[in-house]
């Protein structure tokens, strides 16, 4: 390949003044984790929410449960991204349109990033609850009955505890898929690892250098959340079970 | 709230919309699921090879694709195909090459990482007996392979990957980011030129909804009707 490597670029100062390429990208690592944590906290309360309304006997809670995940499932990331972006401010009451518009950077772009992938994810998050759920034999619902439980209790005390360590492989794929799905934000502008990384390279045209120093910092943090959540499946594995195995596909 | 909405816009631009956008999007979806099935089965395949050197660079690749964000892939291909390119034919400059195709080899070799993952599952469910017996029988590897367990795989993993295969429908709506043409692209230079970002923008979420909703209660009906009941 015809193509001069320039690994010294790193130490070099970036355009905007804020120092060399090398902190300008592990500043954009900052947002995505940012950007990810945030919308992970979102992801899980609503996720875990609606997950679990969809398991109660209710038909109606159901059937809204089912239409909340149908939509935001069927709809691209990138397209849910304009819509909280752009489409939204129009359609709020003028003033409160006005002032969304006038958050300065990189708020503007951050809080909307964050609320399109915390309800993007949420619904993946609700997938894996209610299958969490629903892998629990029926008998442990008709003993939390049986002991005169309310519904609510026989979900706080006997199933949610069971079902959320089960969930938690998947769970821990899901939240790389927040990770990864962060970069998507660049689309809004918000200057994440990826967007970082592009706008590296159209400053000082080192194009493989820029990628390169992403790929490898984004496998350094996939390392570190899979070490991590091993960590915590150790810790909170429920004895006997021989271990709840992560579904495939899906990113 | 839809005061002052402008349908005309939609109207207008549909033609352009799904004249060039869908079809680039379409054409995209399929090619790279036929691509992509097919060097994910091999990919798969190597996986599960009792060559341990085969085994790990198919581990890798996988691995790899999967640990990173589909845009940070697409620009990766999109600055790299030009050299390969060049590489083959061994030019001495980077090759010129078109958006689509770029955005083809982009998606086939991404998505081939996922099917991968989907045909290993699918080979690893059929018994092993059943090897065995075509190994009885003097069967080769590939006849094996061939007309025993992947048949049996691709059955048994069809929903899987239709519905990996509507992700990617979804998915490709990011080559925008390399500004490329397909329905988001072609909607949001409308909705650019006109000034109209709300309509353009409400219009794509309805269509991909529509479509992607529609395919995957396909599937699901498909998933019942094909069930093997053991």
């Amino acid at each position: 390949m015809n193509y001069n490597w320039n690994w010294a670029i790193f130490l070099a100062a970036e355009p905007g003044g804020t120092g060399t390429y090398l902190k300008y990208l592990v500043v954009g690592l900052g947002w995505t984790l940012a950007t990810a944590l945030a919308a992970w906290l979102i992801a899980l309360a609503i996720g875990s929410l609606v997950g679990t309304l969809r398991t109660t006997p209710m038909p109606w809670v159901v059937r809204a449960g089912n239409a909340y995940v149908e939509f935001f499932r069927n709809v691209p990331l990138i397209v849910q991204m304009f819509l909280w972006f752009f489409v939204m401010p129009e359609l709020l009451p003028k003033d409160l349109g006005d002032w969304i518009k006038q958050v300065p950077p990189p708020w503007g772009s951050y809080i909307p990033a964050v609320l399109c992938l915390g309800i993007y994810t949420s619904v993946r998050v609700a997938e894996q609850v209610k299958a969490g759920i629903q892998s629990l034999s029926r008998g442990q619902g008709m003993a939390g009955t049986a002991l005169g439980l309310t519904l609510g209790q026989t979900y706080r005390f006997v199933l949610l505890p069971m079902a959320f360590r089960i969930m938690l492989p998947p769970l821990t794929s899901e939240f790389m898929n927040v990770i990864k799905n962060s970069s998507v934000a660049l689309t809004i502008g918000l200057l994440e690892l990826t967007g970082r990384a592009r706008a590296m390279q159209e400053f000082s045209f080192r194009v493989f250098e820029a990628f390169a120093a992403a790929t490898l910092i984004y496998l350094l943090t996939n390392l570190v959340v899979v070490l991590a959540m091993r960590a915590l499946e150790k810790k909170v594995r429920v004895p006997g079970l021989i271990s709840a195995s992560p579904t495939a596909g899906g990113h | 709230m839809f005061s002052g909405y402008d349908f005309d816009v939609i109207q207008r631009s549909a033609g352009y919309l799904f004249r060039e956008g869908m079809t680039f999007t379409l054409t995209l979806t399929a090619l790279a699921m036929v691509g992509g099935i097919f060097f994910g089965t091999l990919l798969a395949m190597m996986r599960l090879s009792k060559f341990r050197l085969l085994a790990l660079l198919a581990g890798g690749y996988v691995n790899l694709m999967r640990s990173l964000p589909l845009v940070l892939v697409i620009f990766w291909f999109f600055f790299l195909v030009p050299y390969i390119g060049a590489w083959i034919i061994g030019a001495k400059d980077p090759v010129k090459v078109g958006s689509f195709l770029s955005c083809l080899i982009t998606f086939t070799m991404f998505e081939a990482a996922y099917y991968c993952e989907i045909m290993r599952a699918g080979i690893q469910s059929i018994p092993r007996g059943q090897v065995w017996a075509g190994n009885a029988l003097g069967l080769n590897y590939w006849q094996t392979m061939g007309r025993i367990v992947l048949p049996q795989a691709f059955r048994n993993m069809l929903p899987v990957l239709l519905t990996q295969t509507i992700i990617l429908f979804q998915d490709t709506s990011l080559v925008y980011v390399i500004s490329a043409t397909d329905f988001l692209g072609a909607a949001s230079k409308v909705a650019n030129r006109d000034y109209r970002l709300v309509e353009m923008y409400t219009f794509v979420a309805v269509v991909y909804f529509v479509i992607s909703f529609g395919l995957s209660t396909l599937v699901k009906q498909l998933q019942s009707r094909i069930a093997i009941i053991r």
